[in-house]
């Protein structure tokens, strides 16, 4: 396979060989609890510009994503996450 | 039945210390007047707010976690808008994991993580 790959010069390499298996951390590490008074947990699930990551970006299952939706946004009221921002990280 | 509950509010930094513990002492009060019983207190002090509130950028942050029934919780938040030295408030009802959750990073803190 490596051989084949060295003659083909790829500019960037195709989409099938980086795909790693997602896995939802929470269900993974066993966290039963989102909690929404540490803002830097919360920062690995949200961009740059504060938003929240999709679900298939992250690959955390549903129940976790919506629990996580509202732990962000709770922490946003509570102006330990920003809204809207420029550089989060 | 009484469920467990936790408050987190801010206060605004222009008040001096001992106005800020009088504050929070009431609410505790508050809670204990009204049948409550409170089960832990923080108090993480002066932060920097994510974005400014009524032009404030840093607030003065208290937690109660305390058991209470549940009309007493709109008593509660009336109090709250009520008292102008409080800029933002968040009651959450805790379910088992929450409570467990809470439980166990208390007792994280209070024993001394000695490296053997």
């Amino acid at each position: 396979m490596s051989q084949s790959d060295s003659e083909i010069r790829y500019l960037t390499p195709p989409a099938f060989e980086i795909k790693k298996k997602k896995y939802c951390r929470f269900k993974k590490n066993g966290i039963k609890y989102i909690d929404y008074k540490d803002p830097n947990f919360l920062k690995k699930f949200l961009n740059e510009q504060g938003k929240i990551l999709p679900r298939r970006i992250t690959g955390t299952s549903l129940k976790y994503q919506r629990q996580l939706a509202t732990a962000v946004k709770r922490a946003r009221h509570l102006a330990l996450l920003p809204f809207v921002t420029d550089l989060l990280k | 039945m009484l469920n467990q509950y936790e408050t987190v509010f801010i206060i605004t930094p222009v008040l001096s210390d001992p106005q800020m513990k009088e504050t929070v002492q009431k609410f505790k009060n508050l809670i204990t007047d009204n049948g409550g019983e409170i089960v832990h207190e923080e108090e993480w002090g002066l932060r920097k707010l994510a974005y400014p509130i009524q032009k404030k950028t840093t607030g003065f942050y208290a937690l109660i976690e305390f058991k209470a029934s549940p009309d007493f919780i709109s008593k509660l938040e009336t109090e709250y808008r009520r008292d102008e030295r409080i800029i933002r408030f968040l009651t959450v009802k805790l379910n088992k994991y929450a409570i467990e959750y809470n439980r166990k990073k208390r007792e994280k803190n209070t024993i001394p993580t000695n490296k053997e």
